[in-house]
């Protein structure tokens, strides 16, 4: 392998949370790579575990949840293992994130000056006058009007996508390697998520910051991101780059996902949607999770699978299917 | 049976609330069976047997023959364990009807201020207000005042000093409700006004109230107490725990504390299983608590 | 109703709403009234939150209602269906054609003059699937009282035919007729939402709006709703006002569609055409923002600035100030919806 190290690396991870109706298995053996200046779009609906890989790799699951196996290795260095206080001074400095809510982020009752100028001189020693002139520059940066009297302002005095391009323009101070972005358009109007998108594109492209963008909405991430990777009940099921994925995709439930939008209809023709509900994390198949909605189904799917590799033009792709499964598992004797 | 008890509190002191609560209650209700005199039957009592101190055996010359006075007895020759269950079944009565008469009144009074709103709404709050800038007690000793003693006076004092509380929780609970959109549904259906109000928004509002009402039985038995306490409450031959304790308060100098002591303990025991239990209800009566 | 925008232009009209406009006034409370006596300068909010809207739906026609938050789509969902007053403005309902007349004589009804009785039968046949379906269902009644309680109180059904009426409308909507006795809570939200759409269905509406109906959805329930939505309407002959945020939606299930900015209707046009012949700078900013799944690495150029406040809206068109067109009569005059092409209305003072 001659690929350069990539900023993160996530390999076989899983996050339990034991409750009183058994493990629910929120992330179950997660493999990720992001190399540097890359965005992977993360989609997957409610309940897929998106959220909570996201706040695994940040070591920020709070019980009764736990990270019970894998690797995290951000450049090289496992944040599973590290010391607390350590991965504390890396968040927020290398690694930053940004939420659905903005108010996760901002206090609401210190100034955005306050928020700003205490993030740098936490990860930097500079002086109080730099500081501010570079939460100056960061808040222009972020597009918003005359940055420098704004800077004195609370955050409820900003409307709902001002307050998002603070928290943005906080995440991204100390110019971290890597950005985790959780759902941050989701409540912003159409035009609005057009603008924090334009945003963010522009700045991890002149950054190279890789980033990570966690949604639910694949036509989102068709225009943002070089790849993308599929969850489905706590599972990665599909991963590859984002024109191979969205053109072909290889596992039923990304074409099913695909399927059930309407862009890719005729008018009023019925939509290709998925049969059932998204199965309870608490009692999960053996096998493939999906298979009870899939259309394509067989008996080897309550057998439990890994990932496979398969090549691809734009690069490597990997699934989760026994359709694609290389090597043809022997059938399953039938009991019960 | 079992289930149930998980549900209520997985805790040692919060069953042992429940169990003295019950134990409380049933030695209440069958305080005629199981008491050895009945304390309001002036027959019965015989004053030469006043003052008795816990456990002697006297009585030759009562309606009921000799008997052990386990608890001691009052000055009037009582039984103090008789004395005490009949006054828990005072204690009980007075509470439970006084909230419930209060609860009914303030929680339609309430839902109706909380669904219509305007002028319905202000008469009925600015009411409340006035209601609850005054300390209870003071409205309740000026009401017994007016209307004199016995066990159905101090209901309605004890029910004009609650029912705002009531229609103040109501009304929070219906404006919050009122809003949510099952409640514009029920208008889409063209259903009837009752209906909306009793079939939807008070099935609703009514958790806070049974957890408010449940603590407000401990504290309208306390208020009972205490207005007994000074005299006003009930009449001197059928003391509560409150008269109770009250009387031998006189006593306590020389060293007959079991007059006022042990009635002092059952009110105690009982005020407390109240609130314990009355805070477990509100845990499992929020549907979100219940969830997880 | 040739001066409404929205006439009907293949069948007959169902409801018509004309000039309606809904004023929320945040009265002052006592102390902003005491401070106003002494002389400060306290003014009481007024939200112009639906500003003289015009619309006519037909039978049997799907009318998509789209615009951002705030833009008063839901107000005027609400107000369609009689859940609020309007501040001025009338809602007209259009009775059955009567007699065997060849002239097909629709008989006109101003919903809110008329008497009691008379208006509660119209406003039965309105009903409305809201966003969050489960507030919108009763926590504490089991689904299936919840479903009849209704077509019961007003005599659609007989009490000894609920069971199979009931097991019914179920069917209809997708759901298990064995889980009537449950409560709301123990449904996923996909079968809550077809709860919400079968207790609106039991009295037997012909016209329903749907607030936001899928929006919380995820996209694999979003379409199963959608399709349910399109199957009742090909099977019962319903008629929605559809509202959403969300274009691509409102593109696949409308006939028409009209938009929202700030109160005001800014275009009507059919679904084809609102994508194809967009006039309205605000519409082609809504389209022109619309995730894509086509487009790779797409260069987003948004449009500026963020919409204003409602309580203090620009003069003029209130799009002006964030419209690359902008010209000195758009920052003064309020533009009229003007036809630009048959069938087509805009607000906006460019030639087509």
């Amino acid at each position: 392998m001659t690929e350069p190290l990539p900023v993160l690396d996530v390999s076989h991870l899983s996050t339990h949370f034991a409750t009183a109706k058994g493990v629910v298995r929120a992330v179950d053996d997660v493999s990720l790579r992001v190399q540097s200046g890359q965005i992977l779009g993360l989609v997957g609906e409610s309940g897929s575990g998106k959220s909570m890989t996201g706040f695994s790799i940040l070591g920020l699951v709070d019980p009764p949840g736990k990270v019970v196996a894998g690797n995290v290795l951000f450049k090289g260095q496992n944040l599973l293992t590290m010391d607390p206080e350590r991965l504390r001074q890396l968040r927020g400095d290398r690694i930053a994130m940004i939420f659905q809510d903005p108010m996760m982020t901002l206090n609401p009752v210190l100034r955005i000056e306050t928020q700003m100028v205490e993030t740098l001189q936490a990860h930097q020693s500079i002086s109080r006058s730099l500081a501010r002139t570079r939460a100056i520059e960061a808040l222009a940066d972020v597009g918003i009007p005359s940055p420098a009297e704004r800077l004195s302002a609370y955050p409820h005095q900003f409307s709902g996508g001002m307050r998002q391009r603070v928290a943005i323009a906080i995440a991204l101070l100390n110019r971290p390697d890597l950005v985790i972005a959780d759902e941050p358009t989701t409540a912003l109007d159409v035009t609005i998520q057009g603008q924090i998108l334009a945003l963010v594109q522009r700045l991890c492209r002149e950054r190279q910051t890789s980033l990570i963008w966690i949604t639910h909405d694949l036509s989102v991430i068709a225009g943002l991101a070089d790849q993308v990777a599929v969850m489905y009940a706590g599972r990665i099921v599909e991963s590859g780059p984002v024109q191979s994925v969205l053109a072909a995709p290889l596992h039923p439930y990304t074409e099913g996902l695909l399927g059930a939008i309407p862009a890719l209809h005729e008018r009023g023709e019925p939509l290709r949607a998925i049969p059932g509900a998204t199965p309870s994390l608490a009692s999960l198949p053996t096998g493939c999770a999906f298979a009870d909605r899939c259309p394509r189904a067989f008996a080897q799917c309550s057998v439990p699978l890994g990932e496979t590799e398969i090549a691809g033009d734009a690069g490597p792709r990997r699934t989760r299917c026994w359709l694609h499964s290389p090597v043809p598992a022997p059938m399953p004797t039938i009991q019960r | 049976m079992r289930k149930l008890l998980d549900a209520y509190s997985p805790h040692f002191a919060d069953r042992l609330a429940l169990f003295a609560l019950l134990v409380l209650v049933v030695a209440a209700l069958a305080a005629p069976l199981i008491s050895p005199q009945n304390p309001y039957d002036l027959a019965q009592l015989n004053i030469a047997d006043g003052r008795l101190p816990p456990g002697t055996h006297a009585g030759s010359d009562t309606a009921t023959g000799p008997q052990h006075y386990w608890l001691g007895s009052d000055d009037q020759g009582r039984d103090m364990f008789s004395a005490i269950l009949y006054g828990l079944r005072i204690s009980l009565t007075v509470g439970l009807s006084s909230t419930l008469l209060a609860l009914a009144f303030g929680l339609s009074l309430g839902l109706l201020a909380g669904y219509f709103g305007g002028w319905i709404d202000t008469a009925v709050m600015r009411i409340a207000d006035i209601q609850l800038s005054f300390p209870a007690i003071l409205i309740a000793l000026v009401l017994l005042a007016v209307l004199g003693q016995g066990v159905g006076k101090i209901i309605t004092a004890l029910f004009a000093v609650q029912w705002a509380y009531y229609a103040r929780t109501a009304r929070s609970a219906a404006l919050v409700e009122r809003n949510k959109d099952y409640i514009a549904a029920a208008r889409l259906l063209g259903l009837s006004t009752w209906r909306i109000l009793f079939r939807h928004l008070l099935p609703n509002c009514l958790p806070p109230l049974i957890v408010v009402s449940a603590l407000q039985v401990a504290s309208a038995i306390s208020l009972e107490a205490t207005l007994s306490f000074l005299g006003i409450g009930l009449p001197i031959t059928e003391p509560s725990l409150g008269l109770l304790i009250s009387t031998g308060f006189q006593y306590l100098m020389v060293g007959d504390y079991w007059i006022s002591f042990f009635p002092g303990i059952a009110l105690v025991l009982l005020i407390v299983s109240i609130n314990l239990v009355a805070d477990r209800l509100r845990d499992v009566l929020n549907p979100r608590l219940q969830k997880q | 109703m040739t001066d409404s925008p929205a006439s009907a232009s293949r069948s007959s009209p169902l409801v018509e709403l004309r000039h309606i406009s809904k004023l929320f006034v945040r009265s002052p409370d006592l102390a902003a009234r005491v401070a106003q006596k002494l002389g400060a300068a306290v003014s009481t909010e007024t939200v112009h939150a639906v500003d003289d809207v015009s619309l006519t739906i037909a039978r049997g026609e799907i009318v998509g209602l789209v615009g951002e938050s705030g833009c008063g789509k839901s107000t005027l969902g609400r107000l369609a269906v009689g859940l609020y007053a309007p501040t001025s403005g009338q809602r007209f309902w259009y009775g059955e054609e009567t007699g065997g007349a060849p002239g097909k004589q629709t008989e006109r009804l101003a919903i809110d003059e008329l008497p009691a009785s008379e208006r509660q039968a119209i406003q039965i046949r309105m009903q409305m699937v809201f966003q969050d379906a489960s507030a919108s269902l009763n926590p504490r009644m089991r689904v299936g009282a919840a479903i009849s309680e209704a077509p019961l109180a007003h005599g659609l059904i007989k009490r000894q035919d609920r069971e199979d009426w009931l097991a019914q409308l179920m069917r209809r909507v997708g759901l298990d007729p064995s889980l009537a006795e449950r409560y709301p809570h123990q449904f996923s939200g996909g079968q809550r939402a077809r709860l919400g759409i079968a207790r609106a269905l039991a009295v037997q509406p012909e016209f329903i709006v749907c607030d936001e109906a899928v929006a919380a959805l995820d996209v694999s329930i979003q379409a199963q709703i959608i399709n349910l939505f399109m199957q009742l309407r090909a099977d019962l002959g319903l008629t929605y006002l559809f509202i959403s945020h969300d274009l691509g939606v409102v593109r696949h299930i409308s006939d028409r569609v009209v938009v929202m900015y700030l109160g005001r209707i800014v275009e009507v046009a059919s679904a084809a055409d609102i994508f194809e012949r967009r006039h309205h700078p605000y519409t082609r900013a809504l389209i022109a923002e619309l995730p894509s799944l086509s487009q790779r690495h797409r260069v987003y150029q948004p449009v500026q600035g963020e919409p204003p406040s409602p309580i203090h809206p620009p003069k003029g068109c209130h799009f002006h100030p964030r419209c690359p067109f902008a010209r000195a009569e758009c920052i003064t005059e309020r533009p009229a919806l003007r036809e630009i092409a048959p069938g087509h209305w805009s607000a906006c003072v460019l030639e087509p």
